[in-house]
């Protein structure tokens, strides 16, 4: 494999750099308006890494991932894909550059007209690699993602999850140091989702290909990938660890998107309901990756005699660390809970008061 | 029937006349037709290799000749003919037209048949490092195979009609041949046996395009 080798302890070695990037599509017709994709766009993607790019539909992930492979070319700014300024090369260039850079799609893309075989052998023939070593290398390929009984057979006779496995075969062909995946698994069911992701995780770890996937599935950022970043109408909100943006999101619209995802606060029908059957204050608690985070907890309502009790909520795993959070319906004297809630803040943790009440009063059951 | 047996040399002759000319029509206009495709296909704006100039030139040019009836085709371009082939009369002549014509046609079928190919599957080969002429060549021909080869068959059946109508400029062939010696003499048997053997070739180049159709759909 043609990866970048780095000697261990060393610093991230960035793979994808982009600098103040915008793409703006000209409007349809004479009068049409332009179309403002992306904007101002800066990031870099560490060789090696598997970074996520998460937003809805729109935000212009699909044109950021074109980018990086020059299937578009931005308006503003620089793309570098390793040595190469993408912006600065010809069309000719830019095609060396594509074939260390193997791209997945939504649709999977497949050629009908050519076999299993046929398709995976398709970048090797544009590469001008030679009938017996092509064949060697289309069968080790089909071999890796499981498919070598099928070599022959036509895509259309395959299911959802075994065509996006021969377009991840098809994609390493020509052996690529980078992959870009654009809603891989979108289009396939929950199971298969979850091979085709285990297939990524593998492309990574043993071959050492760099990957970058696009989606707006918040699970398979989870279950894959590093670093995320976070796209809201052609912005980048937010990047970081998968922990940190998922949770402690910096930025509303981060916020936002994983809030739908993580499901741990409790919406306003919801809130409602708890005021309903709950005399206390609501409060959330965002859980931290600390050692006896619980338990301090615990110790803080009981030093101010404070009665808690867990109204919603929940912990979850990411990326081998906790992440959730808890609804509480703190009762006790009003001042007690004020400590509360200052000795926690002072603390350093992320307390959230669910009581936006029509009329707030400060002096409330004093 | 006893002066059909007479004229059977002159009949086969018109058989090897109208395969010749139709033969040569459907390989020279298909494969020139299939050029104007592909270039039609591949300038058209925001295409591989989009090109407003050559598009609205290579447009105009077919949407101007593919109109204009056959028979009047063949006067129309006897200058031209007269520049190249050296005659304007005759098998040679015909063929010349009715490539050209044929050219035409094949040409708005080739490129509807292009169009319909997922645009998916041309970023994959781009994608893959596929230069635009390789990806016309080894992507979209071969996806767009079978509705294209049904065009031809299309194609190959109007080239047959045609052929006939050329028999009135005495371009040879069983059209000529069904009004020499048929029609023109009263003859009803030799015009019904020549049209039988026009519908017999028609129905065998269907059939063979149908099963080259089937064979590349893989249905």
């Amino acid at each position: 494999m043609s990866v970048g080798t780095q000697a261990a302890g060393a610093p991230p070695q960035v793979h994808v750099r982009f600098e103040h990037v915008g793409k703006t599509f000209p409007g349809k017709g004479r009068r049409g308006a332009p179309l403002v994709a992306l904007e101002d766009i800066s990031l870099e993607i560490s060789r090696g890494e598997v970074f996520g790019i998460i937003g809805y539909s729109g935000a212009g992930k699909s044109t950021l991932v074109r980018l990086i492979n020059g299937l578009e070319t931005p308006t503003s700014g620089r793309v570098h894909v390793g040595p190469h300024d993408l912006t600065a090369l010809s069309e000719r260039d830019r095609r060396e550059v594509r074939r260390d850079i193997g791209m997945i799609f939504q649709q999977f893309n497949l050629f009908r007209s050519r076999t299993v075989a046929g398709n995976v052998a398709y970048p090797l023939k544009v590469a001008g690699v030679r009938r017996p070593e092509r064949d060697r290398r289309v069968a080790r390929l089909l071999d890796f993602v499981g498919l070598l009984d099928r070599a022959h057979d036509h895509p259309e006779r395959l299911s959802g999850g075994q065509k996006q496995r021969v377009g991840i075969a098809r994609a390493l062909a020509t052996e690529p140091s980078l992959l870009l995946a654009d809603e891989a698994t979108s289009a396939l069911d929950p199971e298969t989702t979850g091979e085709v992701l285990a297939l990524l995780r593998r492309v990574n770890r043993d071959l050492g290909v760099t990957i970058v996937i696009i989606t707006h599935e918040l699970d398979v950022i989870r279950s894959t990938a590093d670093r995320v970043a976070v796209l809201d109408a052609g912005r980048l909100v937010e990047t970081g660890s998968v922990y940190d943006v998922f949770a402690r999101p910096r930025t509303e619209a981060a916020g936002r998107f994983v809030g739908t995802a993580l499901r741990d606060r409790p919406s306003p029908a919801t809130l409602a309901r708890l005021r309903r059957t709950h005399s206390g204050r609501l409060v959330t608690v965002r859980v931290r990756d600390q050692q006896g985070f619980q338990t301090r907890l615990a110790r803080t309502f009981l030093d101010h005699q404070v009665a808690a009790e867990i109204v919603f909520g929940g912990i979850s795993e990411l990326q081998e660390r906790p992440v959730g959070s808890l609804t509480f319906d703190l009762t006790g004297p009003g001042a007690a809970v004020d400590a509360v809630l200052a000795a926690l803040r002072s603390d350093g943790v992320d307390v959230i008061e669910e009581n936006p009440d029509p009329e707030p009063d400060p002096q409330e059951g004093a | 029937m006893h002066e059909f047996v007479t004229n059977l040399p002159v009949y086969r002759e018109a058989i090897r006349q109208t395969f010749f000319i139709v033969i040569i029509s459907v390989v020279a206009g298909g494969l020139l037709g299939l050029a104007l495709g592909l270039v039609l296909y591949a300038t058209r704006p925001g295409n591989l290799m989009a090109n407003r100039a050559v598009f609205l030139a290579v447009n105009v040019l077919v949407n101007v000749i593919r109109p204009i009836p056959f028979v009047i085709f063949l006067t129309a371009i006897q200058p031209v003919m007269l520049h190249t082939i050296g005659t304007t009369i005759g098998t040679n002549a015909v063929t010349f037209a009715l490539s050209l014509s044929a050219a035409f046609a094949i040409s708005r079928i080739v490129e509807q048949n292009l169009l319909t190919v997922d645009p998916g599957v041309i970023e994959a080969a781009r994608a893959a490092g596929a230069r635009p002429v390789g990806i016309l060549l080894t992507v979209l021909i071969p996806e767009a195979l079978g509705p294209m080869i049904l065009g031809y068959t299309f194609i190959f059946v109007a080239v047959v009609d045609m052929s006939a109508q050329a028999g009135l400029f005495g371009g040879g062939g069983l059209g000529d041949f069904a009004i020499t010696y048929g029609s023109q003499r009263y003859n009803w048997p030799v015009v019904y046996i020549t049209v039988a053997t026009i519908v017999v070739i028609v129905q065998a180049g269907q059939f063979l395009g149908n099963w080259l159709a089937r064979r590349a759909l893989r249905r």
